[in-house]
């Protein structure tokens, strides 16, 4: 395999391998929960938090593990850390928790998470798998937020719930609602191809 | 209750579509939807772990964690009893019946992190079913996802032969026709709801 450096390890979860628009995977949180802004921030960081810690344990215990329940040990893992997140939100910010439901437990079975730790950090050295989890979050964040924003805009009018639009606009309300959700990220995929096609590489 | 029970299992299948608006089971969505027979498959293996699991995890939440106060264990005793379950499935399928295994076998293990199971035993335990309508929730739910699969997997067929432009080819079309669908679906709202 050949070795690449830290800094593609980091850079490669932004653009050219993102988990959400390449990959397509993580999809049920992002199209779920970014109907507003903040709740897309919210996720994020838990999305974050889980993936860090869960390969920082991981790349630490691997050695350990013996292959035939390689999977359910990762399983286990990640849902401590799961769980962690779910308990401190509710702690702390309850109202975000709740308009998140059921999508924070959810992170447990987010394919971005258990992907990783399968695909890379099994293969790979700690900080490389560390520097590749900052990455993969950060590709996923800034899909979920923009995603976010988009929808918030034209489904409210509003930005992290601030007035853009004026009192002309009518909000479509398809925005906020499944439908819209994935009519915007279909067109975010494509957007993103047209780019890359253009420019040649990524 | 046998009413309520049967309303439950009409929401989970239509009007509360657990792909179409809960964004549940996506993944196998976007990967498997390109053949109906293999939808076909992948549609009824979920739908049968979606059944047990219902069971199982009701029984898990009612009679070990909620008694116990344990529930903030919840996420790892559900997930754990869905790997088993699924592994204990592909076991008895492969001894049982070697056409059925053929059939449904390579879709077993893809179904451990589908989010559509573990999302059923969430949305069961906060909803506070009882054995009955949680079975009919996980039961629906499976035919609705099947539904919506096999559906998604015919349009993609015939996609094939459509000038999609170049960017949108593969999963962008797909989410768009997704989409399009959760707002058919939508006109399904009001008959019963969850």
């Amino acid at each position: 395999m050949k070795k690449h450096s830290l800094f593609y390890e980091f850079k490669k979860g932004l653009v050219a391998e993102n988990p959400v628009l390449v990959m397509l995977l993580g999809l049920c949180s992002t199209l779920a929960v970014s109907n507003k802004a903040i709740n897309s921030v919210a996720m994020a960081l838990a999305v974050f938090f889980v993936l860090f810690f869960s390969s920082l344990i991981i790349g630490i215990i691997k050695n350990l593990i013996p292959d035939q329940v390689r999977i359910p040990s990762f399983i286990l893992v990640i849902a401590t850390f799961v769980t962690l997140a779910d308990l401190f939100m509710k702690a702390k910010f309850p109202a975000i928790s709740k308009a998140l439901g059921p999508y924070i437990p959810l992170i447990v079975v987010n394919c971005i998470i258990l992907g990783r730790q399968e695909a890379f950090v099994s293969k790979n050295s700690l900080i490389a798998s560390l520097m590749d989890a900052i990455g993969m979050s950060l590709g996923y964040f800034w899909v979920i937020v923009l995603l976010g924003i988009v929808r918030e805009v034209l489904g409210f009018g509003t930005i992290f719930g601030y007035k853009v639009l004026g009192s002309w606009f009518k909000p479509w309300l398809v925005m906020v609602l499944p439908p819209g959700s994935f009519i915007t990220l279909g067109i975010f995929v494509g957007v993103l191809n047209w780019l890359r096609a253009k420019g040649g590489k990524a | 209750m046998i009413q309520k029970a049967i309303i439950i299992f009409l929401a989970a299948a239509l009007t509360n579509n657990f792909v179409l608006t809960y964004f549940l089971g996506l993944c196998p969505f976007v990967g498997v939807s390109e053949r109906s027979s293999s939808a076909i498959g992948m549609g009824f293996a979920s739908t049968f772990v979606m059944t047990m699991t219902a069971v199982i995890a009701w029984i898990m939440d009612w009679l070990v964690l909620r008694p116990l106060h344990l529930e903030f264990l919840q996420t790892a005793v559900f997930i754990l009893v869905i790997a088993s379950l699924v592994q204990f499935v592909e076991m008895f399928i492969k001894k049982t019946s070697k056409e059925l295994y053929k059939a449904l076998g390579i879709y077993l293990p893809l179904i451990t992190t589908n989010c559509i199971v573990f999302g059923l035993a969430l949305i069961g335990s906060m909803k506070n079913y009882n054995l009955l309508e949680n079975i009919m929730l996980g039961f629906g739910a499976g035919m609705g996802f099947t539904l919506a699969l096999v559906l998604i997997a015919g349009i993609r067929e015939e996609l094939e032969f459509r000038n999609v432009p170049e960017p949108l080819k593969g999963a962008g079309i797909t989410l768009i026709v997704v989409g399009l669908m959760a707002l058919a679906f939508m006109g399904f709202s009001g008959m019963v709801t969850l």
